[in-house]
């Protein structure tokens, strides 16, 4: 981590606003965090506009607080009710077009592989369910093919939220929305499989219900893109808002679901890429 | 107004005032700064900010991530020149340590933010403010901005090639002209006393 840049110039401590200067005595970067130090650091977001109850926020805060290398990591969002949360993420982070997330996320990571040899640089897409599986499919897959070493994350609350409830590709079939008022007529897509069939090297489905295993999912899918190829995540986090339920019903939601075997937390992980896991671990005991 | 006639001055000039780029304003050349519009030596440019900065009711510097961030060689020893400017002029510093906008809302009176100009310029009453170590595309919005909405006069110490849309406007400005405009500061600053 280039860490002259989490350092505030001499003299201007007590100029710069609070949450800066708590920022850099007591931020995540180069510390190793993980979701279980949450509450005892300055977290990357800590405020949002999203709705209450919103399963992205829940899903952001968690992911975030897994990334294996903070400092250097740069985050590549997409349109939708998650690029109104990561202008306030203190991390890098690009807006791209509507879908062109994986393609951008592409050419950062080549970019950043030629520009700093000498260091380890994550490019983590997260996006909306809109953006990876409708919108930019094709970037998506593009990427997955070419083996880009890039970790893409979705977000999926099931619907187009933020523009008044359409369906998605990812709504379940049936789904009734604000746009959608006589139920989605096909199933919901599944991406795990595509992303598996498509080349990439690590893919796993879970939810915030399950802090423990989405930090797992997340430190896994950063390190096997570093070195062996393209992973994805699918993180189910469902929508109070357009799917009318409480705020406090999101968690208990996912866990009905799963009760119901209508979500599941699943993973796959390539040959090479366990193997990649393995060789980490026996370092680590060293 | 024609474009040959065009100045660079405080406003407001209204909303969405035009880049002056396009009334035909051009960044000035190697050596040389840009005051309300016109091309002048860098020299006088510097004599013309210090005369502003003197003059200025409620002074503002606005050091951007550039400066407020040390992360690269050469930036602590700016950064300590800035103060020692600000010192020297008697001006308040209000920090933009990123472009992040603020949610719910920006505080102004502590820190500024091209993302929240309004809120932070309009009610702050201040009437010459220094742009310094902000990244060349976020100053270009927000002194178009300023100068659409306020009357505050907007100078630009750019390291790179300048500012058309700031009143006065340095390029390849870094630590030397920092520290020629503390002296000239102080000495005109001695002068007045003097007087």
């Amino acid at each position: 981590m280039n860490k002259p840049i989490f350092q505030i110039s001499p003299g201007f401590e007590e100029i710069m606003p609070p949450e800066y200067r708590e920022l850099v005595a007591n931020g995540p970067y180069g510390k190793g965090f993980g979701v279980s130090d949450l509450g005892s650091y300055k977290e990357l977001i800590e405020e949002h506009p999203l709705c209450a109850g919103c399963g992205l926020a829940l899903s952001i805060r968690l992911a975030l607080a897994s990334l294996p290398n903070p400092g250097d990591t740069v985050i590549v969002g997409s349109t939708g009710c998650s690029s109104l949360v990561f202008p306030q993420v203190a991390l890098h982070n690009i807006h791209s077009l509507f879908g062109n997330q994986n393609a951008v996320a592409s050419g950062l990571k080549r970019a950043l592989k030629l520009r700093f040899p000498d260091k380890v640089k994550d490019v983590v897409v997260i996006a909306g369910d809109g953006a990876t599986a409708d919108i930019g499919l094709d970037m998506v897959m593009q990427s997955w093919f070419r083996r880009e070493n890039i970790t893409t994350i979705m977000l999926d609350n099931e619907a187009y939220a933020n523009t008044g409830g359409q369906e998605s590709g990812m709504s379940r079939q049936g789904a009734v929305l604000n746009m959608a008022p006589t139920g989605k007529k096909f199933p919901k897509a599944t991406l795990p499989e595509v992303a598996q069939a498509a080349g990439c090297a690590y893919v796993a489905a879970t939810s915030p219900a399950h802090p423990r295993m989405l930090e797992k999912a997340v430190r896994k899918a950063v390190l096997i893109a570093r070195e062996v190829g393209p992973t994805y995540i699918q993180l189910f986090s469902p929508c109070p808002t357009n799917y009318k339920f409480k705020p406090q019903e999101t968690i208990p939601l996912i866990k009905q679901r799963e009760k119901e075997g209508i979500f599941r937390n699943q993973e796959y992980i390539s040959d090479e890429a366990q193997r990649f896991l393995d060789s980490l671990e026996e370092a680590r005991k060293k | 107004m024609n474009e040959m006639s065009y100045k660079v001055l405080p406003g407001p000039e209204g909303f969405l005032p035009p880049a002056a780029a396009s009334m035909g304003i051009e960044l000035p050349e190697v050596g040389e700064a840009l005051v309300e519009g016109g091309v002048v030596s860098a020299q006088q440019g510097l004599e013309k900010i210090v005369e502003k900065l003197i003059s200025a009711k409620n002074p503002v510097f606005f050091p951007g991530p550039l400066i407020l961030w040390n992360w690269k060689d050469g930036v602590a020893e700016k950064a300590a020149a800035l103060k020692e400017l600000a010192e020297a002029v008697g001006a308040k510093i209000i920090p933009m340590p990123d472009y992040r906008p603020k949610y719910p809302m920006i505080n102004p009176a502590i820190e500024v933010n091209p993302n929240h100009p309004n809120l932070t310029i309009w009610h702050n009453k201040i009437d010459v403010c220094v742009f310094i170590g902000v990244h060349c595309h976020y100053a270009n919005v927000a002194l178009k901005i300023i100068r659409g909405g306020t009357s505050c006069y907007t100078i630009a110490f750019c390291g790179e090639v300048g500012h058309e849309d700031a009143m006065i406007s340095l390029r390849g400005a870094g630590l030397s002209e920092l520290k020629k405009l503390t002296e000239l500061v102080k000495k005109r600053k001695g002068e007045v006393k003097g007087d």
